[in-house]
């Protein structure tokens, strides 16, 4: 069907205003927050409802037109890239919390409803939603199904996949399905699992209901600093094995640390090699007595220092250091690109030295931040993109960081998503017969494959080069948004 | 060990090409669970693989083969002061990992840590057509690829047979205290769903005889404080009590015909089956209700009435225990669902040969 065809159609159910397919209105959708990335859809589709969502999906499947959905446009891997032959649909009018139930401590809300928007409007009951993605204030719940969001406290409490209950699903002939239920689980096969973290590629959420969480009474934060990395990270261990699961264990290295202090004066030691944050949270009680026990860890691990938050604003002020990291970057170096790989945590040390070899090696600063509970490592390299061949030394540097990730028994993304941008490492994490699988899933649920084609799962022939996420000065899309 | 391995995958491919069904074993504890093996499958014994592959205590990670009894591991985590904290129920010491992973049963301790899917961290497997494959890994975060590993969760052997499991653990609490307060069963829903909501360290909740059992674990100044605002009394055969439910060796499990495992919202009135014998016990803040009737209750029209009660309530109805082999055993899918599994079990099984039938007549 010819575009001006399409268009037709899609006024035929949809408002003109919904329906946008000039230039100028089309760019705002180019590329989500990897803006590295950027393509013209043909046409962007703003529906209302689930009956439109349905027939937009109707009318894609009938034309066999590519549809590619967008929440808030935040993700970082490109999985909101558009196809140029194909539709946008941005899920953001869908933005209705439906019901809150504090006494099922759930809520039902609309995929275009943003995740902080959650917690706001579950408050007044004493809950709140765990995962918090470091874009919560602007990233959607139905973006974080579509990339199992997590958040720095998701060592303990989770991440999306393990706060829903149930979607409404619509499959790509607009037929809808439910998906898990209100109960805490479900018969057949767990496709509630299945389909977070899904990218896009299996269906269209509608519709999500949320776990609520009832908010801790409490929360403190320990800060140490380390002379040597390793002592940082036997730290996190001793932690664990003490038998604690901090609601929060961040860690940055000296060079994050110098620059994040130059920036924010956040009153972190400019002569630690690294500094560890630790979080406690839960009943008043059980706080004080997990915080006295972390403080004596950290000194018998070998802290030069610690700091325990005495109040509130202090805790936050701790925190603003770490939170800031990624614009700290932006602000030492005209470029930086940030990798997303996941690591056995007792691998940091030997990951981290391999990191500063390459960083010599390639002659390109490289400051690394850690989910330390997690083994969620982001380093971020510093570059400058108006040097001729620093970028592609750049990326042959963080793809080397991904291969070591992968040897130490990680992963390629911890929680950025594939999208685009990863679709080559894909292969190197993969066999052709686990890819075959992917694609056998894929098929299952969108066997014309038109939802957001060609991301996520390479096909088997597309094996090339690393890749990774690619932020330039001044064209990252949202960067006011704190990330971590 | 690979020995193993290449005998499992040469079985599968033989009974791929030659259309006959596998019934995979581990230690047959949970034979009675999901529909019967069809008559004319061959006995695919996966116990011989086992062993604990890996496991370092602060990665919060533990690596086993299938084969493994579950018995053997937690006793290896307790050694360590950690534990499976979805509490798997093995019904006897051959209970095996694979077998836990397969059902995806998870014990009383689920509504507040998580079930079995929710500590999957990944999988080595072998599909239909006896391909070892790896999904998902060793670490807490992984986003790379669909959740094959999760899937496999409750599955029931359809889709392939598992090799390896990684599970994340965690640290066994410092002190644990049952509470008993005795109300009625409206109430003790109530209660349950109310104190859910508020962050006390409440572990599992457990209503049967009009007596309310609640578990706390955390530290001792956590539990003493929560015990204040809860009130009722300190039950000092807590720890039989709560192992009573999990492996169902609890008098309310005993005499009973058929079981049947309803699985709904939490904060669900009482529900009444006034033409059927049955007794109810409640877990899970009222998301788990249990009906054990004392003649079989698994007729077409009793199961369809208290399916339908289940899909009321937001859930769904498991027929857990039977001697009547024909019953169906777990709630039916709507067609479109039923369409997504049968494509699945095609791409994962083309042939067909992994436990036919387990989950449902229609795969």
């Amino acid at each position: 069907m010819s575009p001006k065809d399409l268009i037709n159609a899609l006024r035929a159910f949809l408002p003109a205003e919904a329906v946008l397919h000039e230039t100028e209105d089309l760019r705002p959708y180019e590329c989500d927050g990897l803006s590295a990335y950027r393509k013209t859809p043909m046409i962007v589709v703003l529906p209302e409802s689930e009956a439109q969502v349905a027939r937009i999906l109707q009318l894609c499947h009938a034309t066999q037109t590519p549809l590619v959905a967008r929440g808030a446009g935040t993700g970082l891997s490109g999985g909101a890239l558009p196809h140029a032959e194909g539709i946008l649909m941005s899920l953001a009018k869908l933005n209705q919390i439906l019901e809150i139930d504090p006494l099922a401590r759930t809520a039902r809300v609309q995929p275009g409803v943003r995740n902080l928007a959650i917690s706001d409007a579950a408050k007044p009951y004493g809950l709140y939603y765990a995962p918090d993605p470091s874009s919560q204030i602007a990233c959607s719940i139905g973006g974080n199904v579509a990339e199992n969001s997590g958040g720095v406290h998701c060592l303990k409490y989770g991440l999306t996949v393990h706060n829903i209950l149930k979607l409404r699903l619509l499959t790509i002939d607009g037929e809808h399905h439910e998906i898990g239920g209100d109960g805490l689980d479900s018969p057949g096969f767990d496709l509630l699992a299945l389909m977070t973290g899904s990218e896009g590629m299996l269906g269209i959420v509608t519709e999500i209901t949320v776990k609520l969480m009832p908010i801790p009474e409490k929360a403190q934060l320990v800060m140490a600093a380390f002379d040597d990395i390793q002592k940082a990270g036997n730290a996190v261990a001793n932690v664990i094995a003490a038998g604690i699961i901090p609601a929060g264990m961040e860690m940055m290295d000296k060079i994050t640390i110098h620059a994040v202090e130059e920036f924010l004066h956040a009153g972190y030691d400019l002569n630690a090699q690294a500094i560890l944050l630790c979080e406690s949270d839960g009943t008043t009680e059980e706080v004080a007595d997990e915080i006295e026990r972390i403080n004596a860890i950290m000194k018998t691990s070998g802290a030069t220092s610690v700091s325990t938050s005495r109040d509130e604003t202090e805790r936050l002020r701790f925190w603003a250091g770490r939170k800031a990291a990624f614009p700290a970057a932006g602000r030492v170096s005209p470029d930086y690109y940030c990798m997303d790989g996941t690591i056995p945590r007792k691998h940091l040390a030997t990951v981290l030295s391999g990191i500063e070899t390459l960083s010599e090696e390639y002659g390109l600063r490289c400051m690394n931040v850690f989910h330390a509970g997690d083994g969620n490592l982001h380093p971020l390299i510093l570059y400058d993109a108006n040097t001729p061949g620093e970028l592609e030394k750049t990326e042959e540097f963080g793809g080397k960081i991904l291969e070591m990730c992968i040897q130490a028994g990680g992963t390629i993304t911890g929680e950025h998503g594939v999208g685009m941008e990863k679709i080559n490492q894909m292969c190197v994490q993969f066999k052709s017969s686990e890819l075959d699988i992917f694609h056998g899933v894929k098929s299952a649920f969108d066997p014309q494959g038109l939802l957001n084609p060609g991301k996520a799962v390479p096909t088997l022939h597309r094996c090339a080069e690393l890749g990774a996420m690619h932020v330039h000065s001044g064209s990252e899309r949202f960067p006011d948004l704190p990330r971590f | 060990m690979n020995a193993d391995i290449d005998h499992f995958s040469s079985t599968i491919r033989a009974a791929a090409e030659s259309s006959l069904p596998l019934s995979i074993a581990g230690g047959g504890s949970k034979a009675f669970y999901g529909c019967p093996s069809t008559a004319q499958a061959k006995k695919l014994d996966v116990t011989p693989y086992r062993g604990v592959v890996d496991y370092e205590p602060t990665e919060l990670v533990i690596t086993a083969r299938a084969g493994t009894p579950l018995v053997e591991i937690k006793s290896l985590l307790r050694e360590n002061g950690q534990m499976l904290a979805f509490e798997p129920p093995h019904f006897s010491n051959a209970s095996t990992l694979g077998g836990g992973i397969a059902t995806g049963l998870s014990g009383p301790r689920r509504p507040y840590s998580g079930a079995v899917r929710d500590f999957m961290l990944g999988v080595r497997m072998l599909d239909g057509n006896g391909r070892d494959l790896h999904f998902g890994g060793q670490v807490m975060k992984n986003v790379a690829g669909y959740d094959v590993s999760r899937l496999m969760v409750g599955a029931m052997g359809t889709l392939g047979v598992l090799l390896e499991v990684s599970l994340k653990v965690l640290p066994l609490p410092a002190v644990e205290r049952t509470l008993h307060l005795e109300m009625d069963e409206s109430s003790a829903i109530a209660f349950m769903n109310r104190w859910a909501g508020k962050p006390l360290p409440i572990s599992a909740t457990g209503f049967t005889g009009n007596r309310l059992h609640i578990r706390l674990s955390g530290s001792e100044s956590a539990v003493c404080a929560a015990q204040k605002q809860l009130g009722g009394d300190a039950f000092s055969e807590g720890g039989i009590f709560w192992k009573s439910l999990r492996d169902q060796t609890h008098d309310f499990f005993k005499p009973a015909m058929s079981l049947w495992r309803l699985s709904i919202k939490s904060t669900t009135p009482p529900l009444s089956f006034p033409d059927l014998h049955a007794r109810q016990l409640i877990e899970w803040n009222g998301a788990l209700r249990w009906l054990a009737c004392d003649e079989e209750c698994s007729g077409n029209a009793t199961a369809n009435s208290i399916r339908q009660a289940a899909k009321s309530a937001g859930g769904h109805a498991t027929l857990f225990r039977s001697q009547n082999q024909a019953a169906l055993r777990f709630q039916p899918l709507d067609s479109g669902l039923m369409c997504i599994h049968q494509r699945l079990k095609q791409k994962f099984d083309p042939a067909g040969i992994l436990n036919p039938g387990r989950l449902y007549p229609e795969f």
